[in-house]
């Protein structure tokens, strides 16, 4: 026996490697060389055509310091996450808390919520630009029957991030939806009939049980959707191309403008480098923040 | 499922009217809620969907008219006909279809070997494979550019920029696929394979025979998933296509906007008309988006 089993496991180590090695070489290749090469040319000059990328020590990341738009971009991205993940938490638990029920035509009801998701960032800021269109949109003409005058939008440089994050809200509704619908259907009913005997109203109930309750999924969200608010592209680039005036010039817009439009590699990989340290922070601190109150 | 609070009307109904007598709404109150909220979520499809109908004569009026007059279909056909959609959709088809295919694959053989095979070295690699989970794309983005470009010029030119290829190629395999397949392999009885390889069945026979057609609930979300991803990707995209005949369909609508700025029935109908697989695929696998979403975060 003792023999068979050894056997065994000397097979097992090469029947092993024999099924991950594609996964391992497809991951080497596109998911951890380019981490390397990636600090690698954050200390060279490249402009990813030709062949020749000077050292430049920490050039890249001296400039990125004193670079008055990155500064700026850090501040949009800044801006639009503070808006973004609590917005999209908000809008996300008040749909569930109404689609958590037995009534009829539910399931419609929560396609419908949920379809927000298979809708392309492309798509979905091409609707956008048409319903916030200064001179013809829906939102403008829902305004002025109000008395508001027509306002710019996407169109303003002051107003152009903010349709942004109601955008960008919009899109990962159904994404928050799902996951609040999940967790709220986790909350025993028996926890609430208790208490609802006991005399507490519903807002009560809410607060004191369901809340609570809910720390596992407001983690999740915060965590999952601050990182992509941080790597926001798709949706600026369709709308508004970083403007107007730079207006909403995020990081990963500038960062893909310097390495692929201004050819400048070096420069953008130092940028890439900075956000990754940055998420990676975040991350970790919105973790261990969550671990002292999330009980889960 | 979900919560029987004892139905006592909330902010819907004025609390009097349970109270009062048996006036009952022949429906559930909360259809009154519900209604505008979700009418009020579909807004952007449905006036997506109102433009596509109107000439431009009407798009460009103000206040917008909500309902055009006789619907246009024609505007299909011509924004069909002004840009090669039909290359963009079997691009985008071609492109979702080989990743999927390939992440299946990959993702089993390797998802299984770390469930279940001992093998040298077998921790190590998957803590490497899985840190790989939290590096953004931005992050490796320029290098992965440099990489395909290698792969165009020194293996194969349909690898690399500015080809179909390299819109596959750094996508064939996650680490996401492997750990979530893993996990699922996991939990089937070990019992079931056991006899099996007693039996003399190979690893490979094993996970064909007995693993993966116990596992189609776990393939079908990573599917949703992929498909997902792959077919709305866009970044990567633009980065190393552009060749009009190469590009997928949400490179394909950027690039139409660019041109048809102003036209935006026309706009309108290229947006409907690249939306509807997506959202047919979605209507049908709901089950399916709904698993991914929870697995994406909550196990991870």
């Amino acid at each position: 026996m003792p023999a068979l089993l050894r056997r065994l496991s000397r097979t097992d180590t090469v029947s092993g490697w024999a099924l991950v090695s594609p996964a391992a070489i497809l991951i080497g290749i596109f998911g951890l060389l380019p981490v390397l090469m990636s600090l690698q040319l954050s200390f060279q000059q490249s402009d990813l055509l030709t062949d020749e990328t000077p050292w430049v020590g920490f050039d890249n990341y001296k400039k990125l310091a004193d670079d008055p738009v990155f500064l700026e971009a850090i501040k949009h991205t800044i801006i639009y996450t503070a808006l973004f993940v609590p917005g999209t938490m908000l809008v996300g638990l008040f749909v569930a808390a109404a689609l958590n029920r037995s009534v009829r035509f539910i399931s419609v009801y929560r396609t419908a919520a949920y379809i927000t998701m298979a809708v392309s960032t492309i798509s979905q800021g091409i609707i956008f630009l048409w319903l916030t269109d200064r001179d013809y949109g829906l939102v403008n003409a829902a305004l002025n029957t109000v008395g508001i005058p027509s306002q710019g939008f996407l169109a303003s440089p002051s107003q152009a991030l903010y349709v942004i994050v109601a955008m960008t809200i919009w899109g990962w509704t159904g994404f928050s939806v799902i996951v609040y619908l999940a967790a709220l259907q986790g909350v025993p009913a028996e926890l609430h009939e208790a208490a609802a005997i006991d005399g507490a109203s519903a807002f009560t109930r809410f607060r004191t049980i369901t809340v609570p309750l809910l720390g596992p999924a407001n983690l999740f969200l915060i965590v999952w959707l601050t990182i992509n608010a941080l790597q926001l592209f798709d949706e600026v680039y369709v709308t508004t191309r970083g403007g107007p005036l730079r207006a909403t010039t995020v990081i990963v817009y500038y960062l893909w403008d310097r390495a692929f439009v201004q050819f400048d590699a070096g420069y953008a990989a130092a940028m890439a480098y900075a956000l990754f340290v940055v998420i990676l922070v975040i991350t970790a601190v919105q973790f261990r923040i969550a671990r002292r109150h999330v009980h889960s | 499922m979900s919560i029987d609070v004892p139905t006592r009307p909330t902010a819907v109904e004025p609390a009097g009217a349970e109270t009062t007598s048996r006036w009952r709404l022949p429906f559930s109150p909360w259809h009154l809620v519900l209604i505008p909220l979700t009418f009020i979520l579909l807004v952007p499809l449905l006036w997506m969907l109102v433009t596509s109908l109107e000439t431009e004569g009407e798009a460009n009026r103000f206040p917008p008219v909500l309902f055009p007059e006789s619907p246009r279909f024609s505007n299909y056909s011509e924004a069909w006909a002004s840009a090669p959609f039909g290359h963009f959709f079997m691009n985008s088809a071609l492109v979702t279809l080989v990743v999927l295919a390939s992440n299946l694959i990959v993702c089993s053989l390797a998802g299984y070997a770390f469930a279940r095979v001992r093998f040298l070295g077998r921790g190590a690699l998957f803590v490497t494979l899985m840190a790989t989970l939290m590096v953004p794309f931005q992050v490796t983005m320029i290098p992965v550019f440099l990489i395909v470009k290698w792969f165009g010029d020194n293996v194969w030119e349909g690898l690399g920029i500015d080809h179909i290829g390299a819109l596959m190629l750094p996508n064939l395999a996650t680490a996401f696929g492997i750990f979530f397949l893993r996990q699922f392999f996991m939990t089937v009885p070990v019992e079931l394979e056991e006899a099996a390889r007693v039996d003399g069945t190979s690893r490979i026979g094993v996970l064909f025979k007995i693993i993966l057609p116990l596992s189609l609930p776990a393939l079908s979300t990573l599917a949703a998933l992929t498909v997902l991803t792959s077919w709305n990707d866009f970044l990567w995209p633009l980065i190393v296509i552009t060749s009009q005949d190469q590009m997928t369909i949400p490179l394909g609508l950027s690039y139409f906007q660019g041109a048809h700025r102003v036209k935006w029935p026309l706009l309108m109908a290229a947006n409907v008309m690249s939306l509807l697989p997506m959202l047919l695929v979605f209507i049908g696998a709901q089950r399916y988006f709904v698993q991914s979403v929870a697995s994406t975060g909550l196990k991870g």
